[in-house]
């Protein structure tokens, strides 16, 4: 859509996010490129979520700093909705509209335009149901028009999509390349490896600390899928003070490093250390 | 057909304080439903309640200060019930004792604290007044004061409407596209304030939520979304006035009480024959559909 402002890219700079000093993304350095369709792969509790949640401003950083700029879409992977709220669809996928519409303007001259993002989602027909009668699936195809309305240059994806139909899948990833081809930049967490491979020229494998981040071809390697999954996943009561680096003090990886791949298994900050 | 109806209306025509009585209930009938309506969509009933006593104290203040002054009381319960909508939202993101439980023990303090305070210098007709309601014996500037904040309070409403849809339903998207949410739920908070010390002037501490709460609570029975529940619910809420007053006058009984009772009777007919989901209807439940 033309009115698009050019995405900024995603800075991030020596970020450590968690949950009670105990980070659950630890001493990440890179950058997120402008127009970038990204795959952020990882086993559970690697860190997906809450780097999605920082990058959208949701949670606080432990230590070091995300740099963004723009409007940034959302998808969180397990939302907040009161779903027994009687609401239609179509006023529900009219959110997403929020910024040209605001706390005012009427929706009804942009009726034409949610009705389009709901046949997008293949919920043509639906605008009058309450939300609260559709399915799993459905409700997240809604999710999806509200986010097609919010026309934002970034778009944060949470595993976007659990309990979707193979041919919703399908159409939904098409509008992911799309948006893509528009120059938008999507992050996206997700666990199907078979679909990053297809869809995402480049991905970036989490276990708590980065694995890998680079094109998808050479992230991907049994390897380095391998080094993920060995890393713990348990939350330790009485770790240490982390002695890595401060947020902002000089790296050894550039801003826009992708390299973060050691052959001989160390963690980039303990390297700077 | 005419003899019910007109026993009905003499009342208001004969009496000037069966008037202003009505004119109080039906400013407070246009303004506190759709509040109410939020309240239990957003499952805020309890927190009403818990509001609707902590205004007691503040009201009570007011009175040991300046008397049976109108200007005194109603400050000082806005004042008190702004505090502990404020504390209790503070305690409970500071403490590990869920929201519920904070109210709970709030409206113990407040509703002994109040009780305390008004028995220090009043009788117990005032005392009655104050729990209670005094909707016969409104006067000018309690009627002013009802029909300010009924028209402040749907006015606000109108404002605030869209923001805080999008926080009941979800909050996360809202603080995604916007900063809205944390000024749109204090603003909603005040609403409910302003409306309890409404309902506060006309049927008492204890059952100023009934006009909130019954009529939002059988519009349910009756309407599916928003546009339909706001309305119904002041209809509910207006017919309970008019029959509840003018049953109070024929068969002598207290006001607020009939008041909150015919709108209770109106919720428990609803929840029986409401078309939506009501005990009737589901007795008679038709053969499901073909798609």
């Amino acid at each position: 859509m033309s009115t698009l402002p050019d995405p900024a890219p995603i800075r991030l700079v020596g970020l450590t996010l968690g949950y009670d000093r105990h980070p659950a993304v630890h001493h990440l350095d890179g950058t997120v490129r402008a127009g970038d369709l990204l795959a952020l792969v990882g086993p559970n509790g690697a860190g997906k979520s809450t780097l999605l949640k920082g990058m959208a401003g949701e949670i606080r950083c432990l230590d070091g700093r995300i740099e963004r700029a723009g409007a940034i879409a959302y998808m969180p992977q397990a939302d907040e909705i009161d779903r027994s709220f009687p609401l239609s669809v179509l006023d529900l996928a009219g959110m997403g509209l929020w910024r040209r519409a605001g706390v005012w303007r009427g929706l009804n001259r942009h009726r034409g335009a949610i009705e389009a993002a709901l046949a997008a989602v293949g919920l043509d027909g639906f605008e009058a149901r309450p939300i609260g009668t559709l399915s799993g699936g459905q409700f997240r195809r809604a999710l999806f028009a509200r986010l097609i309305l919010q026309d934002c240059p970034v778009v944060l994806l949470d595993e976007p999509f659990t309990g979707i139909d193979a041919r919703t899948v399908e159409d939904l990833l098409a509008l992911l390349r799309r948006w893509h081809a528009e120059g938008r930049t999507v992050v996206a967490a997700l666990h199907d490896l078979s679909q990053v491979r297809a869809h995402f020229p480049s991905t970036l494998l989490l276990a708590r600390e980065p694995v890998a981040w680079g094109p998808t071809s050479r992230v991907l390697t049994p390897d380095n899928l391998a080094r993920a999954r060995a890393l713990s996943e348990a939350w330790d009561e009485g770790a240490a003070v982390c002695a890595g680096p401060r947020g902002d003090a000089p790296h050894r990886h550039g801003a826009h490093d992708h390299g973060l791949h050691d052959p001989d298994g160390h963690h980039p900050h303990e390297d700077a250390a | 057909m005419i003899e019910p109806f007109g026993s009905l209306v003499a009342p208001f025509v004969e009496f000037g304080f069966m008037r202003r009585a009505l004119a109080g209930c039906l400013a407070l009938s246009v303004s506190a439903p759709p509040v109410g309506v939020f309240l239990t969509l957003r499952r805020m009933s309890l927190m009403s309640d818990a509001m609707s006593h902590a205004i007691l104290p503040g009201a009570a203040a007011g009175f040991l200060v300046a008397g049976l002054s109108l200007p005194a009381m109603t400050l000082g319960g806005l004042v008190a019930g702004v505090a502990v909508a404020l504390l209790a939202g503070a305690v409970t993101r500071a403490t590990v004792v869920r929201e519920d439980a904070n109210l709970a023990a709030f409206y113990l303090i407040s509703l002994a604290a109040g009780v305390l305070l008004v028995s220090l210098r009043g009788s117990q007709i005032d005392l009655m007044h104050f729990l209670f309601g005094s909707v016969l014996a409104l006067d000018d500037a309690a009627l002013s004061l009802l029909g300010a904040i009924s028209t402040l309070s749907l006015m606000a409403l109108a404002v605030i409407y869209r923001p805080l849809v999008m926080e009941c339903v979800d909050p996360l998207f809202l603080r995604t596209v916007s900063r809205s949410g944390g000024p749109v739920h204090l603003a909603f908070l005040a609403l409910v304030v302003v409306n309890l010390v409404g309902g506060f002037q006309a049927l008492g501490t204890l059952l100023a939520v009934g006009l909130m709460l019954l009529p939002a609570v059988a519009a349910r029975f009756w309407a599916r979304d928003l546009g339909g529940l706001i309305p119904v619910s002041m209809l509910i809420a207006a017919i309970a006035s008019v029959s509840g007053l003018s049953l109070s006058y024929r068969f002598d009984l207290p006001s607020g009480p009939a008041i909150v009772l015919a709108a209770g009777a109106l919720y428990v007919a609803s929840m029986l024959a409401g078309p939506r989901d009501g005990l009737l209807c589901r007795l008679g439940r038709q053969r499901h559909l073909e798609a």
